[in-house]
């Protein structure tokens, strides 16, 4: 295999441009006092409209949209497009809950859920459970990013065969992601997410219509993809996939894009993302545009059929599908363009890498050192903390990487998303009333946790019997159908807080207090300032966009 | 702060109604696998139910964005109300 250098190029220089980017970011936007965790782990709290939306669309359209949807959809086929219905059906939902998230998290000051969770119901074991399912799910969540830049830098053909230099350039990415991270804090994706998205929708609406004249039309394409659908798999001694879901498919098929749904801003950088928002109507106008990237994914799912139809990896034993994806890419693109796609891959995986790290590094600070560790901790020392925190939670993510089967990425981020669909109950409820009681809550979601986990762990990857956490989806007990096991072990979490708040309420055990009024949840950057800490409450920094 | 303020307005609305049907149709459109679980008919190519929940996407846009703008107007109506009739701030 050749390193096509035309490629590289482009690559590294676009790898440049926002290397640089990352670094002035630091000295963008910058008001207050920089020592607070406000400026470093949620930008100030200053962000409008045009930067939220970059923000958060380079936030949760990550690598896992170019490499590990279209894969899903490449090796399985039908199945692997529940991601569409996910992402249509997650806004609606969050335009119910996540305004009045961000006007409580403006009002009390908080930085992330589980401040939430501790101011609500006056718990701090609440808190931590809420932190550590965010920091535990995010690692993973980060660890697929790496997978996204990895599977681009084999495409390229960059690295030395041993596996030390394999691993090299990937370490290099990653440090500097992680320096930049450290100096700039949240602006650092901010600024970055716009050359990022500006580069994947270009990519997209080229693939989307360049490809498909190449290999003869959609109907070709289709047609290719359910010749390969229907071949036996010998590993398997069943089709490869399907069309459409099956019968037997369909409950996996819906509770899948439901609980990726419910899950999606339970996650800590989804968070931190709205959380960054200047005012509520920002929140709320950011919700209504965001299923503009809805479309781009679910576009980008059909790259997974193209991939089948061009023959990618057709015939190679034991094919990694994450490759289909940039290797499509370099089979049917000019090198040049093949170089600019290959960038919005790799920097589609470094935006989310740093949000997601700065938001578990914020969780770490506030929950577990400020609140177990340190509790006279100043903002400056907060700040210093979370600033070292973001470096070792990348560390971990490494280890993830090389620790675990890289055949489906999607299944990682899937076990996380079982984890972090835990936290729903205290935080969703938690927004609208205070009927729940804290010692219920976590234990439903202790056993929530236990559940979803051993589920997962039972669960065979295809063709590999006796493997362990090989996908998501197990038998729902009592329906009898196949399902997402995160929705499952919602279920039983949510049961056992209901009965557990009952017998609670009768002994009458303490409720602990709630620090949050009615009007905490209603209120907007005009007429409330943060709590204790005037200089952050009104907008002291002028958007440079309207 | 609202809360304080003796005048109650009404939870359930007409508006809020219609809100609440038009976020949560994408719901049962979708979960609904079935009623969408098939190859034809077919458009450019691309088999129902691929263009189907490519439709939806725009659809939902469309109809979240509609919800937005009647919720955000009749809040500013209700903030109007609050602060004619309570005389104090919302």
């Amino acid at each position: 295999m050749k390193t096509d250098w035309t490629a590289l190029t482009v690559f590294i220089l676009f790898f440049a441009l926002v290397t640089v980017l990352g670094f002035m970011a630091a000295r963008w936007r910058r008001g207050g006092d920089a020592e607070h965790l406000d400026e470093w782990g949620l930008g100030g709290r200053s962000f409008g409209t045009v930067i939220s939306w970059f923000l958060l669309g380079g936030d949760l359209y990550t690598a896992y949209t170019f490499i590990a949807v279209p894969a899903l959809i490449y090796g399985v086929g039908a199945q692997g497009f529940y991601a569409v219905p996910y992402t249509i059906i997650a806004w609606p939902l969050v335009f119910l809950f996540l305004p009045r998230l961000w006007s409580v998290a403006r009002s009390k000051g908080y930085v992330t859920l589980a401040d939430f969770a501790r101011g609500r119901y006056g718990s701090k074991s609440v808190a931590v459970a809420v932190a550590l399912t965010g920091i535990l799910a995010t690692m993973p969540y980060i660890a697929l990013q790496l997978v996204g830049i990895q599977a681009v830098l084999d495409t390229l053909h960059v690295g030395g065969s041993s596996s030390f230099g394999k691993d090299l350039p990937l370490l290099i990415a990653f440090a500097v992601l992680a320096a930049y991270t450290y100096s700039s804090g949240l602006r650092a994706p901010a600024l970055i997410a716009f050359v990022k998205d500006t580069l994947v929708y270009v990519v997209v609406i080229v693939a989307i219509i360049y490809i498909p004249i190449r290999l003869g039309g959609y109907g070709h394409i289709f047609h290719d993809a359910a010749a390969a659908m229907a071949k036996t798999n010998p590993a398997t001694g069943k089709p490869r996939g399907a069309m459409i879901p099956g019968a037997q498919a369909q409950w996996a098929y819906a509770t899948l894009a439901l609980g990726s749904a419910m899950a999606l801003f339970m996650y800590p950088h989804s968070a931190t993302g709205v959380m960054a928002a200047k005012n509520r109507l920002t929140v709320r106008r950011n919700l209504a545009i965001m299923p503009a990237y809805s479309l781009m994914l679910g576009l980008l799912s059909l790259l997974g059929f193209m991939a089948v139809s061009a023959g990618v990896g057709k015939g190679v034993k034991g094919y990694n599908s994450q490759l289909a994806v940039p290797q499509l890419f370099e089979q049917m693109f000019p090198s040049w363009f093949a170089g600019v796609a290959f960038a919005a891959i790799g920097i589609g995986a470094l935006v989310p890498a740093a949000i997601m790290s700065i938001a578990a590094a914020n969780l770490f600070t506030r929950n577990i050192y400020k609140d177990l560790i340190k509790p006279d901790a100043t903002p400056a020392q907060e700040t210093k903390v979370a600033k070292l925190v973001s470096l070792v939670v990348k560390l971990g993510a490494l280890g993830f990487v090389l620790g675990i089967d890289k055949q489906f990425s999607i299944n990682l981020q899937l076990l996380g998303g079982i984890w972090i669909l835990q936290t729903f109950p205290a935080i969703v409820t938690g927004l609208f009333v205070r009927w729940f009681h804290r010692w219920a809550l976590l234990v439903g979601w202790a056993a929530g946790m236990a559940y979803g986990t051993y589920e997962a762990y039972g669960v065979a990857a295809p063709g590999k019997p006796g493997s362990h956490f090989g996908g998501s989806s197990a038998n729902i007990p009592a329906i009898g159908q196949i399902g997402y096991i995160g929705v499952t072990a919602l279920v039983l979490n949510i049961v056992v807080a209901v009965v557990l708040t009952l017998v609670l309420k009768a002994l009458k055990a303490p409720e602990g207090v709630d620090e949050t009024t009615a009007a905490d949840y209603t209120a907007d950057a005009d007429e409330t300032p943060v709590s204790g800490d005037p200089e952050h409450g009104s907008d002291v920094i002028a958007p440079v966009t309207t | 702060m609202s809360q304080s303020s003796p005048v109650k307005l009404p939870l359930v609305t007409p508006v809020r109604v219609v809100c609440a049907v038009l976020l949560v149709a994408p719901f049962v459109a979708l979960l609904w696998v079935n009623s969408y679980a098939t190859l034809t008919p077919a458009f450019i190519g691309i088999p129902f139910f691929y263009w189907y929940q490519l439709l939806w996407v725009v659809l939902s846009a469309l109809m979240t964005g509609l919800a937005y703008v009647l919720f955000t107007r009749e809040e500013r109506q209700r903030k109007a109300q609050r602060v004619a009739r309570g005389g104090e701030q919302a």
